[in-house]
């Protein structure tokens, strides 16, 4: 294996530390004829030694008492002599070490969930020891978050939406998968902790537990067997980031101001003093509304949706909140729009088209905004994803003007609306470009197929493109053309759309003190001759190097 | 046969901590014990799963067993065991 993996950056910064690898729920082979059969009962009982030793070990080094006592309670289930007699009776009924354990567990669990109320809570903790069991026995690492007590990087073939819940940020210093892309659950993830990550990285499965590596999250290189010194460097460097000092307002080393707003899905996505000028923001660039109901069977009413912007609106007084309306899709399903089976989801009714077939859903969510704006002092912003056409533009300012709401902007994620930025100004006051669609629907690349990840890095020039030629537009018609894709998260990236003329970005919470920090550092010039640079490369890979070594 | 029948004190019954730290104890005997409530069927103590599965509540009445087992080591280790379950183990600290 070469020394230095490629794949592609999705979360910048750099890490450096040991690797483990994120094992899957283990598969079971076909059962083995047995042989020795006192041998497989050795490998059962050595099994249920080990985890519950790992369980014991983690159990010793939690902090919290509660998180302690429930790793000891799972580490005496694996010594639970129940379980080794059920199991050595499986192995006299001929099955295999891994077999058994597996059976053994699984009547346990079973057992427990038949038995309802308390006990059925267990039967999850037997199947995930099960799990980790058989694994050992299997000889494949341990399935979940791997919870060595030092930090580590973690290696995945991708992270489910599932496995962040037991991701410690504290502990896993960087993320490299080998599947997903620039806009994949592991990318997101990674940006909103803060984590430095390479995706796309096939080879990163190959590489053994506690090799000590290098990740680079700006240029996607992942490099194997580096030095302590390496490690320690890299350390220092991150713990001495400027990006930790960001107090904002976002504006770049001369002055030139360029908001900083948050995505967020809901009130709950707000730190809880958003009121005060928290760590440089300046109101919401993104809330999205399909967020609050999603998988939903029956259509939020307008009360509901009212309560649920209200929220947001009080806890920003005086600020803008540029709010989204429902953009339902392939990857975000919203059942009570009851949309038909397309072929091709994201070429089909999507965000404001689904108001073609269902206005009355627009209508109601419309009135909802205007209340709640009514009710609370933010600078409510209202726009329409998906916008394709200045007509389709025209049409929905007009619906939310109805609602006395005035502030009325397109997205722009569709090519056509891009190259047509100029004739959609014309009829509303403002432009977001959600960098994420408008990139899949310029290279023509699926956002979820890994394998195109490299059409789909936000450094692709023609994507540059589109977005310089919103911005121009917005400049000539004197209204603000803003970022809010996942390439505002990315600092260098930030300074190259502030270069463009874009003029505010829109990004999680964790990507603030970064962006705001890298601004600061460029003037305004310096930022538009890093645009250039980029502009003038011959592909992403070349754009993202000419700017990070222009520095 | 050495029994001991003792009332369970701990707040939430032999469920969670309280349940852990009997098996616990139970384990580090040297003699094998068993747990049932009246006439039940009884349980491994030293099996977590078994003791679960007996559902003892706070406040109610076990029954410690040595089976066979008799002399000093069997009346020491049901002491042990009564006396632990005789303590609100919810109100003690954690690392205790």
């Amino acid at each position: 294996m070469a020394d230095v993996l490629r794949g592609l950056g999705v979360s910048a910064g750099a890490a450096a530390g040991p690797a483990l690898r994120m094992g899957r729920v283990p598969r079971l082979p076909a059962p083995r004829t047995v042989t020795d059969q006192a041998a497989e009962r050795a490998a059962a009982r050595e099994a249920f030694d080990q985890v519950g030793r790992e369980l014991a070990e983690r159990a010793a080094r939690a902090a919290d008492p509660a998180a302690r006592a429930i790793l000891e309670a799972q580490a005496l289930i694996a010594k639970d002599p129940m379980l080794a007699e059920s199991c050595d009776g499986a192995i006299g009924a001929g099955l295999d070490a891994a077999h058994a354990v597996h059976t053994a567990f699984t009547q346990q669990a079973d057992g427990l969930r038949a038995a309802g109320g308390y006990l059925a809570e267990r039967a999850a903790d037997l199947e995930d020891l099960r799990d980790r069991a058989v694994a050992w026995l299997l000889g494949e690492p341990m399935p979940g978050i791997p919870d060595p007590g030092h930090p580590f990087v973690l290696i995945a073939d991708d992270l489910a939406p599932a496995d962040t819940a037991t991701l410690d940020p504290r502990r896993v210093l960087a993320l490299v998968t080998a599947r997903g892309g620039p806009t994949s659950h592991t990318a997101i993830l990674a940006r909103a902790l803060g984590l430095p990550a390479v995706v796309a990285c096939q080879e990163a499965l190959a590489v053994e537990d506690g090799t000590l590596i290098h990740i680079d999250g700006d240029t996607g290189a992942v490099t194997l067997h580096v030095t302590a010194a390496v490690i320690a460097e890299t350390a220092a460097e991150t713990a001495g980031s400027p990006a930790e000092s960001f107090a904002g307002p976002g504006r770049t080393a001369d002055g030139h101001r360029v908001p900083l707003l948050l995505n967020i899905g809901s009130a709950d996505d707000l730190p809880a003093d958003a009121a005060t000028d928290v760590e440089g923001v300046e109101g919401v660039g993104l809330l999205r509304t399909e967020l609050l109901f999603l998988g939903r069977h029956d259509a939020p009413g307008l009360d509901e949706q009212r309560e649920a912007y209200t929220r947001v609106f009080r806890a920003l007084p005086g600020r803008r909140v540029v709010l989204r309306t429902l953009d339902a899709g392939a990857d975000k399903p919203l059942p009570f729009l009851s949309l038909a089976d397309e072929p091709n989801p994201a070429l089909g009714i999507r965000g404001l088209r689904t108001s073609r077939t269902r206005p009355e859903v627009l209508e109601t969510q419309l009135a909802a905004v205007a209340e709640a704006a009514a009710a609370a002092d933010a600078d409510v912003w209202v726009m329409a994803p998906m916008v394709s056409t200045a007509r389709e533009a025209a049409d929905f300012a007009a619906r939310v003007r109805a609602h006395g709401l005035s502030k009325v902007g397109a997205m722009i994620e569709v090519p056509a609306a891009a190259l047509r930025a100029a004739q959609i100004l014309e009829h509303v006051d403002f432009l977001s470009i959600g960098t994420n669609d408008l990139g899949q629907y310029t290279m023509a690349a699926d956002r979820q197929c890994g394998e195109l990840a490299d059409l789909l890095d936000p450094w692709q020039p023609a994507l540059l493109d589109l977005i310089a030629s919103c911005a121009r537009a917005g400049k000539a018609a004197g209204k603000p053309v803003g970022v809010c894709g996942e390439a505002a998260s990315d600092p260098w990236l930030a300074c190259v759309l502030v270069g463009l003329g874009i003029s505010s970005l829109s990004m999680s919470r964790a990507a603030v003190a970064r962006v705001g920090a890298r601004l600061s550092r460029y003037s305004y010039g310096d930022c538009v001759r890093l645009a250039e640079s980029a502009l003038a490369a011959a592909d992403a890979a070349a754009a993202r190097a000419a700017v990070t070594s222009a520095s | 046969m050495p029994e001991r029948t003792v009332t369970v004190a701990s707040s939430s019954g032999l469920h969670a901590r309280p349940a852990a730290m009997f098996v616990k104890a139970a384990a580090a005997q040297p003699v094998p014990v068993k747990l049932r409530i009246g006439d039940g069927p009884a349980a491994d103590a030293r099996s977590i799963l078994a003791v679960l599965a007996l559902r003892v509540e706070h406040g109610t009445a076990v029954t410690l067993s040595t089976g066979a087992e008799d002399g000093p080591a069997a009346h020491e280790a049901l002491n042990t065991l009564a006396d632990l379950l005789s303590r609100d183990l919810d109100a003690e600290p954690a690392n205790g």
